[in-house]
């Protein structure tokens, strides 16, 4: 209670930053319907019933999916919760992104920020979180991330499909003069089963908009879902297999110019001086904007085509300023080690009594080990972009984000303008992991804009450019300590986590008047280290916020990238240490949270655990839950005259409700991907104050060639619904590198692994 | 200059050495090919010329003399490619903005072996990066369109 209470009167850092933002937002307080974004705009004919839904007297059905489609399926699921409520087949629908508002606040996003384990619930802890919620709607935070769309939206949406319906069908008991309860609502018509009359929502939308929304609504029985549950085919499937223009960087406007930046490398650092004379002279080269804002410093380019803008930006020599952080990566990680040898850090985990328990401790009791990875880049497949339009004192901004009311913010912000000002669209994404939450591109692009003379300009990114300039996954290293009982498993665990604060570092770049305000403990640091559910009687788990100025940020599963190799490599070496089967282990330390135990029990009976291997193969396993889902992993590896080869995956996952499987299992295989390509040979390294990497040949994910075989179960014990978008990693890089020390007896603590061994 | 994409001879008035995707997305509004890396890494710009699958990110727009197929042109008449409807029936895209790319690599395999194993899948996609991780479905595919109907 004191500590908790602690906690909250020092606010946690995502809160502080919301609450601020809150203000800077400055729009809706909590208490105050939301408005509908939709009446603004309506077309004729066309009637609105919730921000989700409109109908059009031609038959036309909008469903509003209000989150980021960054290819995890989002688009698809949010349209069958509306739909399956409002009684429409998918193929009946156009689903589309919708305007930014604080209508589409998500508060998952910020509950998820509490800093509890996802297991642990009291009415204080529960509160917090609902306090944490409800910032979200404050802050007007429409955010797509934390893998919160579909537990945000699970009960929204469905509520906003049934309102639609139930108001369809009282215009419908209005205009055939029968009682409502007789009527049935399906595939779009209501029907009057007695007489046999049916109409369509086309022909009772803009009656049925003027009803009063009934008071109350029953949802569907799970048992009655006709689309939820079920694997649905993707509605935007066809556009991506036949190359639409869906994509920010496919953005066409008449009159549209073109652009590129060319900012300091020296992340933070500024612009001395530039020699543009030569850049100038270039047919097509249209104009040089210099950019010093809270982003970066440098320059934009606007020429009358992208390749032209990146050769005149490349023709620019600059003498750049130096950058805020030690100049290598040697003197990076030493920031690092300094900060984790001087000790201290907030403990989000503090039971028992470590100390005693380590004062006593034989030395063959004891397990310990020092762990490190590298600053990794998002490197999505589409490098950053964003179009925008300054004219006649109003800005417009086409930008593949994950938060358009943040960047209405941000956009007005550097353009000096009102957020009524500023109107966001948001495209699809060819790739998000975190990235698009940024906002350094949108505010980029506005400033070139307002050097445009009126013209949209389209600013695109060199791969180059992207990689040099990411906001990257932190550096970290940690330290980790176990008291073995008498029967093996551990009795005491004790933990140090030293990274760069990624919330710091979002405050620094997008509240910059807010960047050195205490914001308290930065849960990112620990997480999936501090939150797992094995019962150790005495545990300490401290995150170190380590002062370091390289501009870091949200990447595929946050802190649990990290913290999962960390905890579960760990957990590996205890089971060696204490000779026992790590499958077995953790079920025993698992035994009081069945939905984790389930999901070990059922990958090890998928893959075989236990059971002789081939010769040169071996397997390795580990467990995280992040984001509310428990998610286990058995990674497969063979030693092949090339190298080692992974071979098979097999991945257990518990969601709680499994709103569509097969796109669940598709992104479990993503996530995993993404967690291996890491692994086995990404890092970002810096020299001269620079990212050394630059683009895929040095920088190089997984082909296909290399892509195991993959084993996907989806469970439902769990009685927390989660998100799916990142639960699929943290496992990933354990899971590995505990398969290769089982094949080769060589522990490897530090990633990537290619530093250590070869791959195939 | 002259340039025959997607069945047409088209007119362009740009230089000589602009790689043929930005001459494509920027000069013609073709914008099917897409900018991944420009330095033929990831495959994401992937058109064929002559049935070649070609990297178009780093040739030289004045260098093409063949005809140049985009995605944007697989479809015809409202039916899909069957390397398309594949991709379409196992449901491969994520993000889906590798995608153009595997499937014109795709469509330039299938025409050179038209049953091709695990192995020969692998050689011939292995120069396009998917971020998302779908290759396991990108494998499911290309098998289905070879042995589907067209």
């Amino acid at each position: 209670m004191g500590r908790i209470a602690k906690i909250a009167r020092r606010t946690f850092l995502v809160g502080a930053v919301a609450i601020a933002g809150g203000v800077a937002f400055g729009y809706y307080q909590f208490r105050k319907p939301v408005k509908n974004p939709l009446k603004e705009g309506l077309a004729e004919g066309e009637a609105t019933f919730n921000p989700y839904v409109k109908i059009s007297a031609d038959n036309t059905i909008t469903i509003i999916a209000p989150r980021a489609e960054m290819g995890q399926g989002i688009m698809t699921t949010l349209a069958a919760l509306v739909a399956e409520e409002l009684e429409v087949g998918l193929d009946q629908v156009t689903v589309e992104h919708g305007p930014a508002s604080g209508a589409y606040f998500n508060s998952a996003v910020m509950s998820e920020n509490a800093p509890f384990a996802n297991f642990e619930h009291s009415a204080i802890k529960d509160s917090f979180r609902s306090v944490m919620g409800a910032v979200g709607k404050i802050a007007a935070l429409q955010i797509t991330g934390g893998s919160t769309s579909t537990v945000d939206a699970f009960e929204k949406m469905r509520h906003a499909g049934a309102m639609a319906r139930e108001m369809l069908k009282a215009a419908a008991a209005r205009e055939l003069s029968v009682d409502i309860s007789t009527l049935k609502a399906e595939r779009g018509s209501v029907t009057d089963p007695v007489s046999g009359k049916s109409l369509t929502y086309g022909q009772l939308a803009l009656k049925a908009a003027e009803m009063e929304p009934p008071a109350d609504i029953k949802l569907k029985d799970r048992k009655d879902w006709k689309l939820l549950g079920k694997s649905q085919p993707r509605v935007d499937m066809r556009a991506k297999v036949t190359g639409g223009r869906i994509y920010g960087i496919d953005v066409s406007l008449p009159d549209m110019v073109y652009g590129t930046v060319k900012m300091n490398s020296r992340l933070g650092g500024r612009m001395k001086s530039f020699d543009a004379k030569a850049a100038q002279a270039m047919p097509g080269v249209i104009k040089v904007v210099e950019i010093d804002c809270q982003f970066g410093h440098g320059l934009g380019v606007i020429a009358d085509n992208t390749w032209t803008a990146f050769q005149a930006a490349d023709a620019i020599t600059v003498e750049w300023g130096e950058a805020p952080y030690p100049a290598d990566t040697a003197g990076i990680m030493g920031v690092i080690d300094t900060a984790l040898a001087a000790g201290g850090g907030s403990a989000l985990r503090e039971i028992g009594d470590v100390s005693v328990q380590f004062a006593d401790a034989p030395i063959e009791k004891i397990v310990e080990a020092t762990y490190s990875v590298p600053f990794l880049a998002h490197a999505t497949m589409e490098p950053m972009n964003a179009t925008a339009q300054f004219k006649d004192g109003k800005l417009e901004i086409w930008s593949p984000n994950q938060g358009p009311t943040i960047v209405r913010f941000i956009c007005a912000s550097v353009a000096g303008l009102d957020q009524n000002d500023v109107t966001v669209h948001t495209t699809m994404m060819g790739g998000g992991f975190g990235r698009r939450g940024e906002n350094d591109f949108s505010g980029y692009a506005t400033l070139l804009a307002i050097a445009a003379d009126g013209k949209p300009v389209k600013v695109t990114w060199s791969r180059e450019e992207d990689m040099k300039h990411d906001l990257y996954r932190p550096a970290a290293i940690a330290k980790f300590k176990a008291r073995l009982g008498e029967d093996g498993l551990p009795i005491a665990l004790d933990a140090a986590l030293a990274s760069p604060s990624i919330m710091r570092s979002v405050v620094r770049r997008n509240l910059p008047s807010m960047g050195n305000a205490p914001l308290g403990p930065d849960k990112s640091i620990t997480d999936g280290a501090f939150n797992q559910p094995y019962a150790i009687a005495n545990q300490s788990v401290r995150g170190i916020d380590v002062d370091l100025k390289v501009p870091v940020s949200f990447w595929r599963s946050v802190g649990n990238s990290q913290n999962s190799f960390f905890h579960e490599s760990f957990m590996d070496e205890v089971a060696t240490a204490a000779k026992l089967d790590p499958v077995e282990m953790r079920l025993k330390l698992m035994a009081d949270h069945p939905a984790a135990a389930k999901a070990v029990e059922k990958v090890a009976q998928m893959s075989g655990w236990g059971q002789p291997t081939a010769e040169g193969t071996a397997k390795g396993i580990a467990f995280c839950l992040s984001f509310g889902g428990w998610v286990a992993e058995v990674v497969e590896v063979q030693d092949t005259p090339q190298g080692i080869r992974i071979t098979n995956v097999w991945a257990a996952a518990d969601v709680g409700v499994a709103l569509d499987p097969d796109n669940i299992k598709a992104q479990i295989i993503s996530g995993v991907v993404y967690g291996l390509s890491a692994a086995t040979g990404l890092e970002i390294t810096f020299k001269d104050g620079m990212v050394e990497q630059s683009s895929f040949p040095d920088y190089e994910p997984m082909r296909i060639n290399q892509a195991p075989q993959f084993h996907v179960e989806v469970l439902e014990n769990a009685d927390n619904m989660s998100g799916v978008g990142e639960i699929g990693t943290p496992p990933a890089a354990p899971a590995l590198a505990n398969a290769i020390f089982a094949l080769t007896g060589k522990r490897i603590r530090s990633l990537p692994l290619s530093k250590e061994v070869k791959f195939a | 200059m002259k340039l025959n994409v997607n069945g047409a001879e088209r007119e362009l008035n740009v230089p000589q050495d602009m790689p043929l995707l930005w001459a494509l997305r920027d000069g013609l509004d073709i914008k099917g090919p897409k900018f991944g890396c420009g330095v033929a890494s990831c495959g994401a710009c992937t058109v064929l010329i002559d049935g070649v699958a070609t990297r178009s990110c780093v040739t030289p727009v004045g260098t093409v003399t063949g005809a140049v197929t985009t995605i944007d042109a697989l479809e015809q008449n409202g039916v899909l490619h069957k390397v398309q409807q594949a991709w379409l029936d196992e449901q491969v895209a994520q993000c889906g903005y590798c995608q153009s790319g595997q499937i014109m690599s795709a469509v330039a395999l299938l025409s050179e072996k038209p049953n091709p194993t695990d192995t020969e899948i692998d050689d011939a996609m292995s120069g396009n990066l998917c971020r998302c991780g779908t290759y396991p479905k990108i494998r499911a595919a290309i098998h289905r369109a070879a042995n589907g109907v067209a």
